[in-house]
């Protein structure tokens, strides 16, 4: 376990760079992560967060790509577009989530 | 630690679900990844990306021991499709998509398709016969050179 800080506040994180705890993260801290992986948020990056945060609070697990699209109503192209290579994974990094664990 | 993969060519080689899928899941998934993917159908795996056929692919319930049931009951009338829908069922809820919108999904992510010259050739199929998504067709000659810097996976 590692820790890092984010918008002055110390989190653990895992040795990917994952929240262990998702209660910790702040939309504040999103922007901050974002930097790391060259990504400026916006209004369209702030709307996959939310879903991505909400949906996982209520399921339980994180969306799958499909998930994202047919419930999110965000489709792969734009991910593809906010995230780039790997926008599952960066957009959970983000917002604070556990890394992705399912194929789809 | 040894490099990272960046891409993979990935052939389609067989036309059955259970032969279609495995390449789709693997190449939706090296996009998942970043990773930079060709996916190139040849003989009956052309059918995954052949509008007419896409959405018409069984599971082979013949000639599959895996399958647990014995040829003579798999070849009953019926049989294929009635696994078909059953395994369809299961995938739909792990949220694994029909063929159709796999394939609109995975070239959405920045995938591409091709199929081969030899199997359109034999098979006398146009670009037109296929889904939009795909790419183009290609030679041999033409995938190898597409797969420079790329590791190879035939299924």
């Amino acid at each position: 376990m590692a820790e890092k800080t984010y918008a002055g506040v110390t989190v653990n994180v895992n040795d990917e760079g994952y929240f262990e705890d998702n209660k910790q993260w702040t939309k504040e801290m999103a922007a901050e992560i974002a930097k790391e992986m060259d990504i400026e948020l916006t209004e369209e990056h702030n709307k996959v967060l939310d879903f991505l945060r909400s949906d996982f609070e209520e399921k339980g697990a994180i969306p799958s790509m499909r998930r994202m699209k047919k419930a999110g109503d965000i489709p792969t192209k734009d991910f593809y577009r906010l995230f780039p290579d790997g926008p599952l994974k960066k957009s959970c990094k983000i917002a604070g989530l556990p890394k992705p664990a399912s194929c789809v | 630690m040894s490099e990272k993969i960046k891409k993979v060519s990935i052939i389609c080689s067989k036309g059955s679900l259970e032969g279609i899928y495995p390449a789709l899941i693997m190449a939706f998934g090296a996009r998942m990844e970043g990773i930079e993917c060709d996916l190139f159908f040849t003989f009956f795996g052309m059918d995954a990306i052949t509008k007419k056929k896409m959405n018409k692919i069984k599971v082979a319930t013949v000639g599959n021991p895996a399958m647990g049931i014995p040829t003579l009951v798999g070849a009953i009338p019926g049989m294929s499709a009635m696994a078909t829908k059953m395994m369809m069922k299961q995938m739909d809820e792990l949220d694994i998509p029909p063929i159709d919108e796999y394939l609109e999904m995975i070239s959405d992510a920045g995938g591409k398709l091709y199929a081969c010259k030899a199997s359109v050739d034999m098979f006398k199929l146009k670009m037109e016969d296929f889904c939009e998504q795909v790419d183009g067709v290609l030679t041999v000659g033409e995938f190898y050179e597409k797969s420079a810097g790329a590791q190879i996976i035939f299924t």
